[in-house]
């Protein structure tokens, strides 16, 4: 059965699988550019039965020229040049034509149209030919090809598609590519004119993701003849609906994940220093600031390993914020201890300080932050859901960062005497702590934990010096809603925070989401104003 | 008890209501009728200025009256600011009338611009200037007094209370930065023409309106003085200083806090109304939570629980803001930055405490 209407979407498919064969393709050995030689004479005249047999011998000749030619044929470009009777490609380019050699793909130059011969072909050649270029990518020796040509199919069913795959099938060895083509043939039995073929199709079908299949459906369920077939589609549409939809929503909580963990790790720091201090650092803001600007100014030191310079940037963060809030802490804030909204007034000078201090040192606009290749991409898991590697990364490194810090805070000598300090002062300090050496190394390790956040969220947003203003508000927030002095209230108040801003996005838009998220924590926070995990014991008495 | 009374034997209060007399003589004065090439003519910038600054000092008031002696760290004053502002802008839009870009009657250009239809709800009613300044005190105060009543009755206190008014300021600032509000979106509400049928360009307005926001200022000072040496003014004091113990002698602490918090509200969106027209643009960049930040510090940097403080470091500051942005603009954030961390570190009770020590000390 041919094919005896040739749409622009089956030339545009051919064209490029034509492309991709010539992409993935060998070089051309001199045994395949004899037997291309040998057939392309066969092309002249008029009879069909010969051309046929060319056509035979272009497909199997194995040149890399084969499916330019063939494309060309089918597209009726394929011409002999009068003068030298040699076989050219050529487009009409206004009054005349553009010609490429066939063979060599040389550029020959405008040619009147009387130079050219045209070589006719009727709609069975017309067929033979497009085969012959999908078996010839169906064949070839590259999976990726052989998985594009099918995926091309699937999304262009007929039944010679159907045909071709259906003999390709038993000589396909990789999985990934057997469930497309298989897709793909039962796509095409869709249109099948057997109503058991069709519903055994419809059956194969249900609950695949990919999109073709479900406008294939959609069309089935409404022009079916037969209403069994009907009944059929709807419901296999049916079930793919409800997994485009919860595929939907586990995207929704991806997103929400990752824009949460972005909020842990902004905001873990501070649950840090103002948690387990007490110590409101307006000043948090700029130190995840530093760190983004520490990752530039490392990538501007090794411009030639951008995927390594991100990892050596985190514990080039970590001390440079580190020590910078070891400074704050030593110089202004150790002064001012048991008077929390002091600190907060002199935090916020010494952030006007510091935005300042980049603004005149590195520039006043946002500097660039490459991403290294390895942070860009998505991983597939089905039609529809796709998680891009940056925010998974982000996750990860959201997650490694909690838990080094709880290790920190639960298993060290360093973690002990923070908590000793910060539950009871005074007996901790006859204990023999030395308190103000636990101060400053707790604010520094806050401050280091905002540097390493601002290595990660260089690679999200603009870096520049009004970076960490953007993000400060938002990290009070998560503190506070978390619950001050629990880093588990702080993961789980940001995850919470950040998947409740996804959720709402798509019917709110982003911004209102976001005064939506504000406004719901000003009223939790009258509800339960020690935030969703409230400290407890002596240590709460604020 | 009369304002005489009031400020009788306040060395304070005399001081600062004479020098904001002379002031408000001298400046319009000279101004308006001292030709403009004589050396001591004072231009119509320079007293649409201190108009402005005295609307500032209003501001620093009504935080000084919650911070203080409520004790109270509002970090979020500048919407009550900004909304008074709004109310304020959005008569002096509609006043525009048929002289805006597009000459519609009714809608101001952005609305044309947006095209809408027709006039927002909330926009009716304020053409009339009575009803337009009911809403400027009407709106903060009302906002103030609901976000009061729910955060004082659960008894959010100190670090919390001030970052939740922070969120407020922030979620308004983005609010107001959508053009679906209404209100004019990120431009704001600009390019006004009259108010009450004056001329906003011309001298005699700038020194009418520079008045007005003199006499706004002596009248919320001598409000506030009433507060504070009243019964309810020490009861805010042992507020801020014992707030259980207060609470367990038997007095409603949140309503002395609530009442005085829609108090200081209604104060700062009066301070906005007068800014507004004096500085002929109002935007979603005045809910920024920096400019909040900024008016606790005018009142650090003046000193905490003195209402002459509050006025003097407002005045200070931002005439250091006008002459580093224009002289030293790097330098700015920088200068104010170490404002804030020298004043907290010393000098706890500000300029004015600074001086009182001195004084005792001779």
């Amino acid at each position: 059965m041919g094919i005896t209407v040739s749409t622009p979407i089956h030339r545009l498919a051919l064209v490029i699988l034509a492309l991709l064969l010539v992409a993935g393709s060998s070089p051309p050995s001199t045994a395949a550019t004899s037997a291309l030689d040998a057939a392309l004479p066969l092309l002249e005249g008029r009879d069909l039965a010969t051309k046929k047999q060319a056509v035979q011998l272009i497909a199997t000749s194995g040149n890399d020229r084969a499916v330019i030619i063939l494309d060309a044929l089918v597209t009726g470009n394929l011409y002999f040049l009068k003068s030298d009777n040699s076989l050219v490609i050529a487009e009409k380019n206004g009054d005349s034509y553009l010609a490429k050699n066939a063979l060599l793909g040389t550029e020959i130059g405008p040619v009147e149209k009387r130079g050219l011969k045209k070589i006719g072909i009727n709609n069975a050649l017309r067929s033979q030919i497009r085969d012959a270029i999908a078996s010839l990518s169906l064949d070839h020796a590259d999976r990726s090809i052989r998985l594009r040509a099918a995926t091309q199919m699937l999304d262009n069913p007929s039944a010679d598609t159907a045909r071709l795959l259906r003999s390709a099938l038993p000589q396909e060895t990789d999985d990934d590519v057997r469930k497309v083509m298989q897709t793909a043939v039962s796509v095409a039995d869709l249109a099948s004119a057997d109503t058991a073929a069709r519903l055994a199709a419809i059956q194969q079908l249900a609950g695949n993701l990919h999109p073709t299949v479900r406008n294939q459906l959609l069309k089935l369920s409404e022009n079916d003849k037969d209403d069994k077939t009907r009944t059929a589609a709807r419901l296999a549409l049916k079930e793919i609906d409800f997994k485009v939809d919860l595929y939907g929503k586990a995207e929704v909580l991806f997103f929400g994940i990752s824009a949460g963990s972005v909020l842990v790790l902004a905001a873990i720091g501070l649950a840090i220093t103002f948690g387990v201090m007490g110590v409101i650092n307006m000043a948090h803001g700029e130190l995840i600031m530093l760190g983004a600007y520490t990752t530039y100014l490392i990538q501007q030191l090794m411009p030639q390993h951008i995927g390594l310079s991100v990892l050596v940037a985190i514990p080039a963060a970590f001390v440079v914020s580190g020590l910078v809030g070891i400074l704050i802490e030593r110089s202004v804030i150790r002064f001012l201890y048991g008077r929390p909204l002091e600190t907060l007034l002199a935090t916020f000078g010494i952030s006007l300080i510091l935005q300042q201090l980049v603004r005149t040192l590195v520039s006043p606009q946002n500097v660039a932050v490459s991403n290294p290749g390895w942070m860009s991409g998505t991983l597939e898991i089905n039609g529809v859901l796709s998680l891009a590697y940056n925010r998974l990364y982000i996750i990860l490194f959201c997650l490694i960062v909690f838990m080094l810090l709880s290790l920190v805070l639960k298993r060290t000598p360093l973690g002990l005497q923070v908590r000793a300090v910060s539950q009871n002062r005074d007996m901790a300090r006859a204990m023999g702590v030395r308190s103000a050496r636990v101060d400053a190394l707790t604010f520094g390790l806050g401050s280091g934990i905002a540097g390493v956040a601002g290595v990660a969220l260089s690679q999200l947003t603009n870096v520049g010096p009004n970076l960490g203003q953007s993000y400060i508000i938002d990290s009070f927030m998560v503190v506070v809603f978390g619950g001050v002095g629990n880093l588990w209230g702080t993961l789980v108040g940001g995850l919470t925070l950040g998947i409740a801003n996804k959720v709402l996005e798509p019917w709110a838009g982003a911004v209102l989401a976001k005064i939506l998220v504000l406004v719901f924590i000003i009223l939790f926070i009258q509800k339960r104003p020690r935030g969703l995990f409230p400290q407890k014991g002596r240590g709460a008495v604020n | 008890m009369s304002s005489h009374t009031l400020i009788k034997g306040d060395r304070d209060s005399q001081v600062f209501l004479s020098l904001l007399l002379v002031v408000a003589i001298t400046l319009p004065a000279l101004n308006l009728l001292v030709p403009e090439a004589n050396p001591l003519h004072v231009s119509t910038y320079t007293v649409t200025l201190a108009g402005k600054y005295l609307t500032y000092g209003l501001l620093a008031i009504a935080v000084d009256l919650v911070w203080g002696y409520l004790g109270i760290l509002s970090l979020g004053h500048a919407a009550f600011f900004a909304l008074g502002g709004y109310a304020m802008g959005m008569h002096l839009m509609r006043q525009i009338g048929e002289r805006g870009v597009y000459g519609n009657p009714i809608l101001p250009d952005f609305m044309v611009f947006l095209d809408w239809q027709e006039l927002p709800w909330f926009w009716y009613g304020m053409d009339h200037f009575w009803f337009a300044m009911i809403v400027v005190m009407l709106v903060p105060g009302l906002l103030a007094f609901v976000f009061g009543w729910l955060a004082f009755r659960s008894r959010v206190t100190g670090v919390y209370l001030s970052i939740i008014t922070q969120a407020l300021t922030y979620a308004l600032m983005l609010a107001f930065f959508r053009n679906e509000m209404g209100f004019g979106g990120n431009n704001g509400l600009t390019d006004f023409k009259d108010i009450l049928g004056f001329d906003l360009h011309t001298d005699a307005t700038r020194v009418g309106l520079f008045l007005a926001s003199a006499i706004a200022l002596a009248m919320g000072y001598l409000a506030c003085r009433y507060i504070v040496t009243s019964r309810l003014g020490r009861v805010a004091v042992a507020v801020r200083d014992a707030e259980d113990r207060t609470r367990f002698i038997g007095y409603r602490v949140e309503w002395v806090k609530l009442w005085l918090f829609t108090f200081s509200a209604v104060l700062a969106g009066i301070a906005g109304a007068l800014y507004v027209p004096q500085a002929g643009i109002i935007n979603p960049g005045e809910f920024s939570p920096l400019n909040s930040i900024e008016i606790v510090v005018w009142v650090a940097v003046g000193g905490r629980a003195t209402l002459v403080g509050a006025v003097a470091g407002a005045l200070m500051v931002n005439y250091g803001k006008s002459y580093f942005t224009a002289a030293l603009p790097e330098m700015w954030l920088f200068a104010l930055g170490g404002l804030f961390v020298l004043v907290t570190l010393f000098l706890p009770q500000g300029v004015i405490g600074l001086l009182r020590r001195k004084e005792s000390l001779k």
